[in-house]
């Protein structure tokens, strides 16, 4: 704008005016009059306020009477809150501008080789044209932290129970002293046993619902020669029973992972239990046994990762972000690829380079302007990102997910109303933005 | 895949080595279909997913997952679209929303036009650097803009009005506007312009007769950039409406309880984005024009 204001102040240029001759009017007050609106514009929404905005920081929340000098850029580099909002922003900035770019440069390589091209480009691009915030919306419902609601958990417990599948019982307890915890997480009797012995798991604590399907009535088992037998049972008997007795209406627990550890301690076998509970280690020899229900008999279902909470909420929107502006990065790669001359690649794949090295040596290097407006527009986009964060972090956790421009929203509008530092914030953010700026001067000038 | 094993058999007796160099070709890049098929769909799953839970009724919500449905269809309902289209509320953001990004895109291509034209087109001092200034104002943050605009609506007593909105997306909108036009317009043919001046034509009927349809396709993708900005704002709204509610504002004014709000939630927030992608769908070419000229240059 100060470019604007030079208008009336600068003398005509020596290049020849359109019309001949007459007043400085008669020549360009037609270029003015279209110019004015925008002008006007420019000038009351856009430069006055941020030279009010420079002169507002450094004053103090009442107004322009409390000048505070530098104070609240003090503040912002020593209040916790505001920190965690840079730190963060820096995040942002060292992640998501490599990131979109390079997956946007993967896909316009990929989508290069196919023929049906622009189904895949469209719904990568489609997020583009869904608002930051609706986008907020669709990932928090996908992040849920229970696997049964969030999409993303339930595909990790789909992988996870394939490979170590949940416990018939996470919470069981057991019901006599004599079964004891073991520091891995599973139980094991005290008393050891010896084989002809009938060793009674019994445990408690299993709601009704957990119990497994296949369940029947528990039975205790006849002892075995050079053999131990066994039973695991839900030790529980509505309205009342002995404890550590097998009785009537209590059920065997089926599937249960028993292991038999010698004197010394190291496993000697290993079973499972039988729909009424029961068990058999057979060909023993004689001595002292242990009889122990497995870890993995306990191990907790998968309980869905907290991609809401306050460790993981600025990965998990660098993740949504990504997911809006891959498409971006992808057309505008895209564009670039086709324009790249195919007489090198040609010319490269003749002296024998593979494609790896036509890509990385030829392709590439051909890209660099084309990847770098990429770069930059990212750049621009997550130091002033705001809505998404505002959608997607819930507010209990904004102050763990905060970045600059939503710290500036909350200190000026977010009901501590502090206008002096809010200021200092959004001057912040311009000084962040002000290295873009002059690239982007230099850029044009060097065109003109 | 299979289809161009099965040509390349049937063509097979023809003509020999270079059939079978082709199914090799597409054995080989297999993989890059199969990948790109997984990702495309991936990318499709989270706005599927609102789409889906926006039609589960509130009380299965919490039961499980919105995929249930492929195996329970039945539990697909239009009811949670019928009641926010009943909430007076939602249909007033609706309206305000339209309004906004009606006024939020005409206006500022009128005003960029202006300017663009006499940037490309007029002589006058300092034309140069005025255009600098306009490239420096592209990157400066509405950050900057929000205290001061504050007090200003709240003075003048135009706060929490749809035509402040406007205005101010008008005014953040313009360096992009500029930019993009002038740009444009300057690859007009100059032949064309001066056959009109000749003839006498005025700045204006060049504007208004030249200049305007020439620039249509500039016009139109501007026209996207901006329709979309303005629907799809959030913080502008926020900070100078408070009846004056545009649907994310309304949204947002939700989000506290997500949980037992997200019948309200999901349906507004699909019915939010379906108008800003049915206008991409419709329009795609001018928005990849507008990308590429406004980015790549």
């Amino acid at each position: 704008m100060s470019g604007a204001g030079s208008i009336t102040a600068e003398p005509p240029p020596a290049a020849a005016p359109p019309s001949s001759k007459g007043g400085f009017w008669s020549r360009y007050g037609v270029a003015l009059m279209f110019l004015l609106p925008a002008t006007i514009f420019l000038g009351v929404w856009v430069v006055y306020p941020a030279i009010y905005t420079i002169f507002r920081s450094f004053f103090g929340q009442s107004g322009f009477d409390n000048f505070v000098g530098i104070d609240n850029y003090k503040t912002l580099f020593t209040s916790d809150l505001l920190l965690t909002a840079i730190k963060n922003n820096a995040i942002w900035v060292a992640v998501v501008p490599a990131f979109v770019t390079a997956v946007g440069l993967i896909f316009a390589v990929l989508t290069e080789r196919v023929s049906w091209s622009v189904a895949f480009k469209t719904a990568v691009f489609m997020p583009m044209a869904i608002s930051a915030f609706a986008a907020g919306v669709i990932w928090r419902i996908m992040d849920q932290q229970d696997p049964n609601l969030g999409a993303v958990n339930a595909s990790i417990a789909v992988v996870k129970n394939a490979i170590n599948p949940p416990g018939v019982l996470s919470d069981a307890k057991p019901s006599s002293e004599n079964l004891q915890g073991t520091p891995n997480g599973g139980l094991t009797l005290q008393n050891p046993v010896q084989p002809g012995d009938v060793a009674k798991l019994g445990l408690t604590g299993i709601a009704p619902d957990e119990v497994p399907s296949s369940a029947v009535q528990a039975v205790l088992p006849e002892p075995l020669q050079g053999g131990i037998t066994g039973v695991v049972w839900r030790d529980f008997k509505p309205g009342g029973g002995q404890p550590n007795e097998v009785e009537q209406e209590e059920l065997g627990l089926p599937g249960v992972d028993l292991t038999l550890f010698d004197a010394n301690g190291d496993k000697v076998a290993s079973t499972t239990s039988a729909d009424d509970g029961t068990f058999k280690f057979e060909g023993l020899e004689q001595g002292n046994y242990r009889v122990g229900i497995a870890a993995s008999t306990f191990s907790p279902p998968f309980e869905g990762v907290a991609w809401l909470g306050e460790k993981l909420i600025t990965p998990s929107l660098l993740i949504a972000y990504i997911w809006i502006w891959a498409g971006f990065s992808m057309v505008v790669i895209a564009a670039g690829l086709s324009a790249i001359s195919r007489e090198t690649l040609e010319a490269a794949r003749t002296d024998g380079a593979n494609e790896w090295q036509v890509f990385r040596r030829v392709t590439v290097p051909q890209l660099l302007p084309v990847l770098s407006v990429v770069f930059v527009t990212m750049l621009i986009n997550v130091l002033k990102v705001f809505d998404i964060v505002v959608s997607l972090a819930p507010g209990s956790v904004q102050d763990d997910a905060n970045v600059i421009a939503l710290a500036m929203w909350r200190t000026s509008f977010g009901g501590a109303n502090n206008f002096g530092l809010g200021s200092a914030i959004a001057v912040f953010l311009f000084i962040l933005v002000i290295p873009i700026l002059l690239l982007n001067v230099r850029n044009f000038r060097r065109e003109i | 895949m299979t289809t161009a094993t099965a040509t390349a058999q049937s063509r097979a007796p023809v003509v020999e080595e270079p059939t079978s160099g082709k199914v090799l070709r597409a054995l080989g890049r297999a993989p890059i279909h199969v990948l790109l098929v997984v990702v495309g769909l991936l990318w499709l799953v989270p706005t599927f997913g609102l789409l889906i839970t926006s039609l589960i009724a509130p009380e299965d919500f919490a039961q499980g997952g919105w995929w249930r449905v492929f195996s329970q269809p039945s539990l697909l309902t239009f009811e949670n679209y019928q009641s926010i289209w009943d909430t007076q509320a939602i249909r007033d953001s609706l309206l305000t929303t339209v309004w906004i990004s009606i006024g939020g895109t005409l206006l500022p291509i009128l005003v960029a036009a202006l300017a663009g034209y006499a940037f490309a087109w007029l002589e006058f001092p300092g034309r140069d650097w005025a255009f600098i200034g306009v490239v420096a104002l592209l990157v400066v943050p509405l950050q900057m803009a929000l205290i001061p605009i504050f007090s200003l609506y709240n003075k003048v007593g135009i706060f929490d009005t749809v035509i402040s909105l406007i205005l101010f997306h008008t005014a953040f909108g313009l360096p992009f506007a500029i930019f993009l036009l002038r740009n444009f317009f300057i690859g007009i043919p100059k032949e064309l312009l001066e056959a009109a001046r000749i003839d006498g034509a005025s700045e204006m009927r060049i504007f208004g007769q030249l200049i305007l349809p020439l620039g249509l396709p500039a016009i139109a993708s501007l026209a996207i950039f901006q329709f979309l900005w303005t629907w799809n704002d959030l913080l502008v709204a926020l900070t100078f409406g408070r009846q004056t509610q545009p649907i994310t504002v309304a949204i947002f004014s939700q989000l506290r309880q997500f949980g037992s709000n997200i019948e309200l939630i999901a349906p507004a927030s699909f019915v939010s984005l379906v108008i800003p992608l049915a206008v991409f769908f419709a329009f795609q070419r001018y928005f990849v024009q507008g990308l590429l000229a406004g980015s790549v240059k």
